[in-house]
C-alpha cells in the first residue's frame, strides 16, 4: 500500500484517538482523564474530517469537547474527594481486560474474514467520487424535510428539553427551598 | 486513500477501549467517559459506511447526528445522577451504589 | 387531507377522548380533583356523543337501504411484517353499533356515578385517571376492525381491572384480588393469543372482515387439520383457543374465580367490569369472531363444531352453577357478581347453539341493567356506610345483625332491610334492574333479550331435536328460575321489612341536595328506565300484541344485528311454548322468593329460610353453595401450592442445586470431587435426606443468591459475554465460518464464561 500524505494524517488522529481512550480508560487522575478525552474526542473530529464530514466535525469539537467534557470537568469537581482514588479500577478489572479483547479480537476476526471473502472490493476501494455538491446543506434540509427526518428532529428536540429538566431536577439540592 | 477497514479498525479497538473502561472503572465518572468513546467508536463506523456506501444520500450523517443528540441527554443526566448520589452517599464508586440487590 | 364528518373516520376518534382524558389526568390535572372529574366527564361526553352521531348514521342507513354487508370504517397502513404489510383500522358494522349504543351510555352513567361515590376518596383522581383508560380501552376494542386492535383493547383493560380492582391496595384481600384478577384472565390471555397468532399464521391477516366475508378461507381452514389435537380442524382449533379467551375475560367456568374477588373494587369499577367492559368484551369479542368459530358447523341443522360444543356446556353449565351458588351469598355485590357470572353463561350457551342474535341482544341488556343494578348496589353500601356512621355519632356502637365479631360489614344483606323508604331512588333502581335480570315478563328488557335464547333453544333442542341445544334450554331454564329467586331474595333481604341493625335504620345518601346523591341517583334513573324499556328494540314481529305494536316491519334488532354476517340467520316463527316457559321461570322464581323472604322478613340474626329447608335434606347442601362449592380451595391446593412448591423445589433446589451447582463445581474441583461425594453419600446415607439435603439447599441458596450483587458492572459484564456468544453465532452465519468451528468457539467461550464466572464468584466471596 502506498504512503500518501492522507494516510499519514489519519494515522496521526487514530493515534490520537486511540491513545487518548487508552488514557481515559487507565489515568488514576479522573481529571487528567478528562482532558485526555478532549484528546481522543478531537481525534475522532479528525476522522470525522478525512470522512468528508465536516459539519459533524464541527459538531464533535463544540459539543462533545465544548460541552460534553466541561459538564464531565464540572462533574469531576462537584465529586471531588474521588478524583485521586487509590483503586480505580474494579476488583473485576482483569475480567472486563479479558471480555474487551475477546470483542476486539472478534471483530477484527471479522473484519479479516470480510475482506478475505464478500466485501473484499468495497474494503479496498477508495472512497466513491461526487456525491452531493452540499452536504452541509442537504443535512440542514434532510432535518428538516417531512419526507425525511423532520419527525425524529423534533423526539431529539423533546428529549432534549426532558433530559434538560430532568437533570435540574436530578440534581438540584433537596435542602435548598 | 484511506481504505474503509482501517476506520473499522479504530473505531473497533475505540469501543472495545471504551467497553474495557466502563466495565473496570469504579468512579461512575469514568464510566461516563467510557460510554463515551464506545458512542464516538460508533459514530466512526456510522459515517465512515456513510462516506463509503451512500454518501449521496444523508442518512449516515442524520443517524450521527441523533447519537449525539442522545449522547448529550445520556451525559447531562448521567452526571446530574452522580451528583445526586455523591450528595447523598459520599461516593461516586459503583460498588458502593448497591442497595438493589438479593 | 382527512374529512372528520366523514362517518368513515369518525370511528377512530371515539376512543381517543378518554384515552387523552387519561393521559392528561395523570399527567397534568392529578392534584385538582374538579379538574380530574371536569376532564374525565367532558371526554365520556366526547366519545357518547360521538357514538350516538355513528349510532344514527349507522341506523340511518340501515332503515334506508340495509345495511347488509355494509359498514362504515377505514384502514391505515400499520407497520411491516416482512413482505406483507398489516393494517389498522376502525370498522362500524351492525354488530358495533348495537355495542356503541350501551357502552358509552354506561360508561358515561358509570363516570358520573363515580363522582358522588368517589367523591370522598383520598385517591379519587387516580381512580378518574384509570377509570379514563378503562373507558378508552374498550372503546377501541368496539371500534377495532381486526383481531390484534381489539386484543391491545382487551389487555390494557387487564392492566386496568387489575389496578382498580386492587385500587383500595391498603387492605390485603383487595391487593389479593387485583393480583388474582390478572392471573387468573392472563391464564386464558396467552392461550387466546395462541389463537390468534395460529390464525395469522394461517390466513395472513387478522381483520374481521377479509376473514369472514372471504368463504373460500372459512372452508379451507375447517377442513384443514390442526397442527396438533389432530381431531380438530385448524378453524376449530384457533376457534376454542378463542373461547379459551373469552372464558377467561368473560369468567366462565372454571376461570371464574377472579370475578367474585373483583368486588373488592370501588362499585363504580365492578359496575364497569361487570357491565360496559372487560366481561362484556369476552362475550363481545366471540360474537365478532363468531363466522370463524361456526366454519363448517351449522348449528342451525345440528352439525356443531368443537369451539361451539365448548361454548354451549361451559355456558350452560356456568349459567346454571353460579345462579346456584348465588342463592345462597350474603354479601349484596357477590349475588352481583355470581350473577353475572350465570348470565354471561346464557349468552355463551346461546352461542354455543347458534342463536348468535339472542346472545348478542342479552349482551346489550344485560349491559344496561348490570350497571343499573351495581350502582344502586354502591348506593345502597353508601348508604349504610352514612348510617354506621351516624350511628356511631349518636353513640351507638353497631353490630353485625348475623354475630360474630367481625367489624361491621356494610355490604351484607343480612345486616340490612327496611331500606325501602330510606333510599326511594335507590330502590326504584334495584328494583327495575332486579325485575330485569329475572326477566319479569313483557315489561322489563332482560325478558325479551332472554325469552329470545330460550325460542332458540327450545326450537333448535325440542323442535328440531338437536343434544346440546336441548341440554342448554333444561339447565337455562333452570338456571332463569334460580335467577329470579334469588333476586328477589336480595331485594326482600336488602329493602323489605324492618331495619336489621342501627346502621339500617340511619341508612341515607346524605340529604337530596348533596354531590353524592345527585351524582349517584341521577344515573339510576336514567339506567333504570333503560332497563325497562331497552328490550323494546327486540320484541319478535309475531308476539301478541307487543309485536304488532314496536315490531311492525319485522324485529328491529334481528334485521339489524343480522346484517353483521354475511348471511342472515333465519327468525323463528312465534312459539307459545318457550314464552311460557319464560313466564313461569321469571314468575315462579320470583313468587317464591316472595313467599320465602318478602312477607315474612328476616329478623335480626335468624338463620336463612332456604338454609334450614336445605339443611333438612342435607347439611352440606348449603355450606357448599356458601362456599362456592370450593372451587377456591381447590385451585389452592392444585395450582397456587403446586407451583409454589415447584419454584421453591423444582427451580431453586433441583434446577439452582443440581444443574447449575453441578456444572460449576465439575469444572472447579475435578479432582476433589469424588472424595468430596464419596463423603456427601455417607453422610446422606447416614443422616438421612431430610437433614443434609435442605442444609446443603440452604447452603447453596445462601452462596448463589451472591449472583445478585447489586453491582451493576457485573451485571454488564455478563450481558456482555452473552452479547459476545450472540455476535459470535451471527459473525458464523455472516462469513459462512463452518459449523464445527462456531460450535467449538460457542463451546469455548462458554467454558471461559463458566470459569469467569467462578472466579468471579469466588472473588465476590472474598472480597464480603
Amino acid at each position: 500500500m502506498e504512503i500518501t500524505i492522507e494516510l499519514l494524517v489519519f494515522l496521526v488522529f487514530a493515534l490520537l484517538t486511540l491513545a487518548g481512550g487508552l488514557g481515559v480508560v487507565l489515568a488514576r487522575n479522573l481529571f487528567r482523564a478528562a482532558l485526555l478525552l478532549l484528546l481522543s474526542l478531537f481525534g475522532v473530529a479528525g476522522l470525522f474530517v478525512l470522512l468528508a464530514a465536516p459539519f459533524l466535525a464541527a459538531v464533535q469539537v463544540l459539543i462533545y469537547m465544548g460541552g460534553i467534557t466541561i459538564l464531565i470537568i464540572f462533574a469531576v469537581m462537584l465529586t471531588r474527594g474521588m478524583v485521586r482514588a487509590r483503586n480505580v479500577f474494579s476488583e473485576q478489572w482483569d475480567l472486563a481486560a479479558i471480555v474487551s479483547l475477546a470483542f476486539l479480537a472478534l471483530v477484527v476476526y471479522l473484519l479479516w474474514q470480510l475482506q478475505q471473502g464478500s466485501s473484499a472490493a468495497l474494503f479496498a476501494a477508495p472512497p466513491p467520487e461526487g456525491g452531493l455538491e452540499n452536504p452541509i446543506a442537504a443535512l440542514g434540509a434532510a432535518l428538516v424535510d417531512p419526507a425525511q427526518y423532520m419527525l425524529p428532529f423534533e423526539v431529539a428536540s423533546v428529549l432534549l428539553a426532558g433530559a434538560l429538566i430532568g437533570a435540574i431536577y436530578i440534581a438540584r439540592d433537596d435542602e435548598v427551598e | 486513500m484511506v481504505p474503509l477497514w482501517m476506520f473499522l479498525l479504530v473505531a473497533a479497538a475505540l469501543f472495545a477501549i471504551g467497553l474495557f473502561g466502563v466495565l473496570s472503572r469504579r468512579n461512575a465518572v469514568a464510566i461516563l467517559m467510557g460510554v463515551e468513546l464506545m458512542l464516538n467508536a460508533v459514530n466512526i463506523n456510522l459515517i465512515a459506511f456513510w462516506r463509503y456506501r451512500t454518501p449521496d444520500t444523508m442518512i449516515g450523517q442524520a443517524f450521527a447526528v441523533f447519537v449525539f443528540v442522545v449522547a448529550a441527554a445520556e451525559a447531562a443526566v448521567g452526571l446530574a445522577l452522580i451528583v445526586a448520589i455523591y450528595r447523598r452517599r459520599q461516593s461516586v464508586a459503583v460498588e458502593d451504589v448497591n442497595l438493589l440487590k438479593w | 387531507m382527512i374529512d372528520w364528518t366523514n362517518a368513515n373516520y369518525l370511528p377512530w376518534l371515539i376512543p381517543v377522548p378518554p384515552l387523552l382524558a387519561a393521559a392528561l389526568i395523570f399527567l397534568v390535572t392529578n392534584r385538582s380533583w374538579w379538574l380530574t372529574t371536569t376532564t374525565a366527564l367532558v371526554a365520556t361526553i366526547t366519545s357518547w356523543v360521538m357514538a350516538t352521531i355513528m349510532l344514527l348514521r349507522a341506523i340511518g342507513v340501515a332503515f334506508g337501504e340495509a345495511l347488509d354487508g355494509e359498514a362504515f370504517g377505514s384502514t391505515a397502513p400499520w407497520m411491516d411484517l416482512g413482505s406483507t404489510q398489516f393494517q389498522i383500522g376502525v370498522l362500524v358494522d351492525p354488530l358495533t353499533t348495537a355495542m356503541l349504543f350501551m357502552v358509552p351510555l354506561a360508561i358515561l352513567m358509570i363516570m358520573i356515578y363515580s363522582v358522588g361515590y368517589m367523591a370522598h376518596d383520598p385517591r379519587r383522581e387516580r381512580f378518574f385517571g384509570y377509570m379514563s383508560l378503562f373507558a378508552g380501552a374498550m372503546l377501541l376494542l368496539v371500534v377495532a376492525d381486526n383481531l390484534l386492535l381489539l386484543f391491545i383493547g382487551w389487555e390494557v383493560m387487564g392492566f386496568c381491572s387489575y389496578s382498580l380492582i386492587g385500587f383500595w391496595f391498603e387492605k390485603e384481600s383487595a391487593h389479593r384480588a387485583g393480583v388474582k384478577a390478572f392471573m387468573t384472565t392472563r391464564v386464558a390471555d396467552v392461550i387466546m393469543l395462541l389463537g390468534i397468532a395460529y390464525l395469522y399464521a394461517e390466513t395472513g391477516t387478522l381483520s374481521f372482515r377479509e376473514i369472514f366475508f372471504n368463504e373460500a378461507l372459512l372452508a379451507g381452514l375447517a377442513a384443514k387439520p390442526a397442527i396438533i389435537f389432530g381431531g380438530l380442524s385448524a378453524a376449530g382449533l384457533i376457534g376454542v383457543f378463542l373461547v379459551i379467551g373469552t372464558i377467561g375475560k368473560s369468567a366462565q367456568f372454571p376461570l371464574h374465580v377472579w370475578l367474585p374477588d373483583a368486588m373488592e373494587g370501588p362499585t363504580p369499577v365492578s359496575a364497569m367490569i361487570h357491565a360496559a367492559a372487560m366481561v362484556s368484551a369476552g362475550v363481545y369479542m366471540i360474537i365478532r369472531m363468531y363466522p370463524l368459530l361456526e366454519a363448517g358447523a351449522d348449528p342451525h341443522h345440528g352439525v356443531y363444531s368443537a369451539p361451539l360444543l365448548l361454548m354451549a356446556y361451559v355456558g350452560a353449565f356456568t349459567a346454571l352453577f353460579s345462579a346456584v351458588i348465588a342463592v345462597a351469598q350474603n354479601d349484596i355485590k357477590r349475588v352481583l357478581a355470581y350473577s353475572t357470572i350465570s348470565q354471561l353463561g346464557f349468552m355463551m350457551a346461546a352461542l354455543g347453539i347458534g342463536a348468535y342474535i339472542a346472545a348478542a341482544f342479552h349482551l346489550i341488556t344485560h349491559g344496561i341493567f348490570k350497571a343499573l343494578l351495581f350502582m344502586s348496589s354502591g348506593a345502597v353500601i353508601h348508604a349504610m356506610e352514612h348510617g354506621e356512621h351516624h350511628a356511631h355519632e349518636h353513640g351507638h356502637h353497631v353490630h353485625n345483625a348475623f354475630g360474630g365479631h367481625g367489624r361491621f360489614d356494610p355490604q351484607d344483606m343480612r345486616n340490612m332491610g327496611g331500606l325501602k323508604g330510606r333510599i326511594p331512588v335507590t330502590w326504584f333502581g334495584f328494583l327495575t334492574g332486579g325485575l330485569a335480570l329475572a326477566g319479569f315478563p313483557l315489561f322489563t328488557a332482560g325478558f325479551w333479550s332472554k325469552d329470545e335464547i330460550f325460542a332458540e333453544a327450545w326450537h333448535l333442542g325440542f323442535g328440531e331435536g338437536f343434544g346440546p341445544a336441548m341440554f342448554v334450554f333444561v339447565l337455562l331454564a333452570l338456571a332463569a328460575f334460580l335467577t329470579a329467586f334469588y333476586t328477589m331474595r336480595q331485594l326482600a333481604m336488602t329493602f323489605a321489612g324492618e331495619p336489621r341493625t342501627e346502621a339500617a335504620a340511619q341508612a341515607s345518601l346524605g340529604g337530596p341536595k348533596t354531590v353524592v346523591s345527585t351524582f349517584m341517583q341521577g344515573p339510576l334513573i336514567v339506567l333504570g328506565v333503560a332497563a325497562l324499556v331497552a328490550g323494546y328494540i327486540g320484541v319478535p314481529q309475531d308476539f301478541p300484541l307487543f309485536g304488532w305494536l314496536f315490531s311492525g316491519n319485522g324485529n328491529p334488532f334481528h334485521d339489524f344485528v343480522g346484517g353483521t354476517l354475511p348471511h342472515h340467520p333465519p327468525t323463528l316463527a312465534f312459539n307459545v311454548v318457550p314464552v311460557l316457559f319464560s313466564f313461569v321461570v321469571a314468575l315462579g322464581g320470583l313468587y317464591v322468593g316472595y313467599r320465602v323472604y318478602w312477607r315474612r322478613p328476616l329478623a335480626a340474626g335468624q338463620p336463612d329460610p332456604t338454609q334450614l329447608a336445605l339443611d333438612r335434606i342435607s347439611p352440606y347442601l348449603w355450606q357448599w353453595m356458601s362456599h362456592k362449592f370450593y372451587v377456591d380451595e381447590l385451585y389452592q391446593r392444585v395450582f397456587v401450592q403446586p407451583s409454589q412448591w415447584l419454584s421453591e423445589v423444582l427451580t431453586s433446589k433441583i434446577i439452582d442445586r443440581i444443574v447449575i451447582d453441578g456444572i460449576l463445581h465439575t469444572i472447579a474441583h475435578v479432582a476433589g470431587w469424588i472424595g468430596e461425594l464419596f463423603k456427601r453419600f455417607n453422610r446422606v446415607v447416614i443422616d438421612g435426606v431430610g437433614d443434609g439435603i435442605p442444609q446443603a439447599i440452604g447452603a447453596f441458596a445462601g452462596w448463589f443468591r451472591r449472583v445478585q450483587t447489586g453491582n451493576v458492572q457485573q451485571y454488564l459484564l455478563m450481558a456482555v459475554l452473552a452479547a459476545l456468544v450472540i455476535f459470535l453465532s451471527a459473525a458464523g452465519l455472516l462469513v459462512r465460518i463452518s459449523p464445527t468451528t462456531v460450535l467449538i468457539a460457542l463451546a469455548a467461550l462458554v467454558v471461559i464464561i463458566v470459569v469467569l464466572n467462578l472466579i468471579g464468584r469466588v472473588w465476590g466471596g472474598i472480597a464480603e
